[in-house]
């Protein structure tokens, strides 16, 4: 099952976890079945259809271009980090 | 190089540009000369912080030979919205206050009107009969000052962001940032050996020798003409867009060659401005910033204080480290701090980790990325930290880097594991290298080595590429050639499609004339617009097998490529003889590509600088300087070279003489490159270069960008020389000659 | 501060060129904004590059400290008069195979400056290399590459005219 990784700001919504097991072919649908048993963590990592716009998510180390419709693996890892550039 | 048997790539073929950059017919942004042009000047705010209570401009409206006057009160200020402007997210409010100030002056050198005139120095002139009444309030100017409850607020409406979110907390802290691995307490408990220190790092510039210039004209089709000097065609397009209120497609920009950019060139200050020009007087207007407003009005990068505290067993593995940062961004926030966090430990496999970074405004110009941003500061602080820990331990510095080096599979402080990098190789070419064992004789003289990491990113690039009849190829791409990427781009479809170089001809188009492509910047130009280039390559090479299919009367599955030849059982073309063929066999073949990959790997670099201070007048000489990075594939060695020599220079200047000086006022007292010092031919010895390949596996190529990683390790490796020289660190940035003397001094009392 | 022109008769790239130009301004100004000659760039219009520097009677000279005014009766040779016909000076192609040309803003002036220092001194040491163009800025290439275009130019010149 993938695990996902809660950033520390969204610790307080899920009693402190850092990982969660959690089903889901897309990280949209991640989102969704982690709200479901932690509610409020879509609200604050969604806006509308998208990401929120200072947040991209990883999958597997790579930080991906695509948020939400990014597929995941059986086995990934997903992180929420700020969005980066460079100079 | 590689050992891969490329035709192509790994070659050094003289560049596509070459001709027109040593005849002086390369046209950058102040070259532009339009029919009516006419020529802009910004008037800039005295005052570091000041509330703008009236600004009275007509007595320069009625100056002979003035065409325009514009204030902020010709900028939209529609609903407010966050926007993504490349270097990170922030109010389209704060995007264009910056280019012209309305209610504040929020930094000394922020714009506040801007004329145009018939000659630039009738513009400056009317500029100065703009009455301005300011009401001059107390700046802040220091940056753990400035995160004080009681500070002056420099942006009333701020509020500090945790991961994308406001909270409520009021003050000049932009953003929050925070890591966490493991569980610190415990692991600094496991240590034998602890070693915490505290790092300044003072405001830099990048230092490009050619001054922002934009060329306007409002057309009266509508639209927006831009001819400017930018790191980003159509990020200026979006910027401009959006800050003017106007649809996207109705700007169109023209990037021009640029001058040096290094991260600052991405934002756009004068565009906007040119533009609203433009429209009131009808005509092209073109604003050519002089180098005092370069340094005082752009986009320098954050001074900073980090505190970095490691532990570490008497075996050599690192047990834990807890990071503080606060970085200054100016007079808005950034996000740089947040690189930074993730940047610090990169070169480590560390089991806990702690790091807390903070984004702070203060009233100096907004700070814009610089060259790897954010790291370059971070690793000052760390790998001196690195280099102590390594001595109390009695371990060599890259043996006790290489017991700690991070790999595939480690854990990044944010969380990430890394895919393939080639943090090892590195370290291992640095330790391997005549230079770190050679002998260092005499008094005063020291050797040090110091690593660093830039994550490089990916984002989205387009490309086409048209066959012309003679077997040459057209590859149009909208990618800003700061430094050759036109050839490392077209050699990579050079050699899928088994040309010379010379035979693919680049054109970096405008807007309108190409796919949207991210920003150069970011260390991401070869590596994915070398990927769309590729991608359009194939394409080709697809589209061509299906005419040779139909001259021979076979299926195209039938049909081979290889070695610039098509093949069919025994028959053969080679591609200029079916690139004859186009136009009977269904006319001509066009192959695009459009890519938009997730970030690479990284690059990570090593320095080993020798030094020798003179203790009498505190001057640093670099004797001899060696810079180690990992290009992946390196697809032209000669510009790889060039990327690590020109970033080490920068990073020789920021460690040693280059600084913004402030006057109590914030004004910045040294605005000029006589006084604000940049390495010369006689700061810097000759930069010897290795490079090394880790392919990044994602790339068709395996190419890494190497833009940006090489300036990371020379000032912690000189700072570290230096203390093997004379037996004291420094810990603040530059380590000029009265720094380090005062350093010598409270050294012997 | 007048505004009335002076006329200004002068040699650029062996040419005899004519031009107006108020007293104010610099020859950097006139090169770039009244004759259409553009390699001359400016970088800090104070004498601290070298971007803007062209050759004045054999000397190197940066340009935005020389009047417009001043250029009456000398001979000019900017970046644009280098290269012969379709064929480019030594210098400039000894620039581009040692990939001495990142961004090529201050390559017009660094390309004078080495004529120069080659036309006087035709085996210079790096040292005398690296003081002899320490005025000229580059922030892109760290300079090594520079040095190393430098001594290819200096020794295909030392053989072309020997």
């Amino acid at each position: 099952m993938p695990v996902v990784f809660i950033p520390p700001p969204l610790q307080g919504l899920t009693g402190g976890r850092i990982t969660l097991e959690v089903e889901g072919a897309t990280v949209r649908e991640l989102i969704e079945n982690l709200d479901r048993a932690w509610p409020g963590l879509r609200e604050r990592l969604v806006e509308g259809d998208r990401l929120r716009p200072h947040i991209r998510v990883a999958v597997d180390g790579r930080i991906s271009t695509m948020g939400l419709l990014e597929r995941v693996g059986a086995t990934s890892e997903v992180h929420f980090v700020a969005a980066v550039s460079g100079g | 190089m590689s050992g891969k048997p490329y035709r192509v790539i790994g070659t050094r073929p003289v560049r596509h540009d070459g001709a027109d950059k040593v005849t002086g017919r390369a046209q950058f942004g102040a070259d532009v000369r339009l029919p009516g042009m006419a020529y802009g000047y910004v008037l800039r705010s005295p005052y570091a912080h000041a509330r703008i209570r009236r600004i009275d401009t007509s007595r320069a409206e009625s100056y002979p030979g003035v065409l325009a006057v514009v204030t902020a009160a010709d900028l939209p200020s529609g609903p407010d919205r966050l926007v993504d402007l490349v270097e990170g997210t922030l109010p389209l409010s704060y995007a264009r206050t910056n280019v012209l100030a309305r209610d504040k002056a929020l930094y000394k050198g922020h714009a506040v009107a801007a004329v145009a005139a018939d000659n630039p120095h009738v513009a400056e002139e009317a500029a100065g009969l703009i009455e301005v009444e300011y009401e001059p309030l107390p700046p802040v100017l220091d940056v753990l000052e400035a995160m004080r409850e009681d500070a002056p607020r420099v942006l009333e409406d701020l509020r500090m962001r945790q991961l994308g979110e406001l909270t409520d907390k009021a003050g000049n802290i932009g953003e929050h940032f925070r890591h966490v691995l493991g569980d610190v307490e415990k692991g600094f408990a496991e240590a034998e050996v602890i070693v915490e220190r505290e790092f300044r790092t003072v405001m830099v510039h990048q230092g490009y020798l050619e001054p922002q210039s934009a060329t306007a004209l409002w057309n009266q089709d509508g639209r927006v003409y831009l001819w400017t000097t930018t790191q980003g065609a159509f990020s200026a397009r979006e910027a401009t867009a959006w800050i003017l209120d106007l649809p996207v497609s109705q700007v169109r920009v023209t990037p021009m060659e640029v001058g040096g950019a290094f991260g600052g060139k991405i934002r756009v200050y004068l565009e906007p401005l040119a533009a609203l020009l433009s429209r009131k007087c009808g005509r092209p207007v073109q604003i050519t910033m002089p180098r005092r407003d370069v340094f005082e009005a752009t986009g320098p990068t954050p001074g900073t204080y980090i505190r970095v505290k490691m532990g570490a067993r008497a075996d050599g593995r690192i047990t834990a480290a807890q990071v503080w940062m606060a970085y200054e961004t100016g007079a808005f926030p950034s996000g740089q701090c947040g690189f930074g966090a993730i940047c610090i430990l990169a070169p480590y496999d560390i089991p806990n980790v702690l790091i807390d970074g903070y984004d702070v405004v203060v009233n100096k110009p907004s700070t814009a990325p610089y060259r790897a941003p954010g790291a370059t500061q971070a690793a000052f602080a760390a790998e001196s930290v690195v280099d102590e820990l390594a001595e109390r331990l009695g371990m060599d510095p890259i043996e006790f880097r290489l017991k700690n080096a991070a790999r595939e599979g480690t854990r990044r402080a944010d969380g990430l594991k890394y895919q393939r990098i080639g943090c090892v190789e590195v370290l291992e070419a640095m330790r391997d290298h005549p230079h770190y064992g050679a002998p260092l004789e005499g008094p005063n003289r020291g050797r040090g080595v110091a690593m660093g990491y830039w994550f490089n990113i990916g984002w989205y690039s387009s490309c086409v590429i048209s066959v012309n009849p003679d077997g040459t190829v057209n590859l149009v791409e909208g990618s800003v050639d700061l430094s050759g990427t036109r050839t490392t781009i077209a050699m990579q479809a050079a050699e899928v499609l088994g040309l010379r170089p010379e035979q693919v001809h680049p054109i970096v188009a405008d807007t309108d004339s190409i796919g949207p492509t991210a920003v150069t910047g970011g260390s991401r130009t070869t590596y994915a617009t070398g990927w769309a280039a590729w991608e359009a390559a194939h394409d080709v090479i697809r589209q061509m097998k299906q005419r040779a299919a139909l001259l021979w009367e076979v299926d195209p599955e039938a049909v081979s490529f290889d070695g610039g030849v098509f093949r069919s059982g025994d028959r053969s073309m080679t591609f200029a003889e079916l690139a004859e063929r186009l136009e009977e066999t269904g006319g001509p073949v066009v192959g695009r590509g459009a890519v938009n990959p997730s970030s690479a790997g990284g690059s990570f670099a090593g320095a080993i600088v020798d030094v020798e201070v003179d203790p009498e007048t505190g001057k640093v000489t670099v004797l001899r300087f060696t810079s180690v990075q990992d290009a992946g594939t390196a697809i032209h060695p000669t510009a790889v070279e060039g990327q690590m020599q020109g970033g080490s220079a920068q990073g020789i200047g920021w460690a040693l003489h280059e600084e913004y000086s402030w006057s109590p006022e914030g004004a910045m007292l040294n605005s000029s490159l006589l006084d604000y010092r940049e390495p010369t031919a006689l700061d810097v010895p000759p930069i010897e270069t290795v490079i090394v390949e880790v392919p990044e596996p994602q790339h068709p190529f395996g190419v890494r960008g190497v833009g940006e990683a090489n300036i990371v390790p020379p000032p912690a490796a000189i700072a570290n020389a230096i203390y093997r020289a004379i037996g004291v660190r420094l810990r603040l940035l530059p380590m000029k000659p009265s720094a380090v003397l005062e350093a010598i001094w409270s050294k012997e009392v | 501060m007048t505004r009335e022109k002076v006329r200004v008769q002068t040699t650029i790239n062996e040419q005899p060129v004519e031009f107006l130009c108020e007293p104010r301004q610099s020859l950097l100004e006139c090169l770039r904004g009244i004759l259409g000659l553009t390699g001359a760039k400016e970088g800090c219009n104070d004498g601290n590059c070298g971007a803007c520097a062209v050759i004045m009677d054999g000397r190197v000279v940066n340009s935005c400290l020389v009047l417009g005014v001043e250029a009456e009766g000398r001979r000019i040779t900017t970046i644009e008069g280098l290269a012969r016909g379709a064929e480019l000076h030594p210098v400039q192609r000894a620039f581009l195979e040692q990939g001495a040309v990142q961004c090529g803003f201050c390559t017009p002036g660094l390309i004078l400056a080495t004529k120069v220092l080659l036309d006087r001194h035709p085996d210079p040491s790096e040292p005398q290399i690296r003081r002899w163009l320490a005025n000229h800025l580059c922030r892109c290439t760290g300079y090594d590459k520079i040095v190393r275009a430098v001594r290819q130019a200096a020794a295909e010149l030392r053989e072309v005219r020997a």
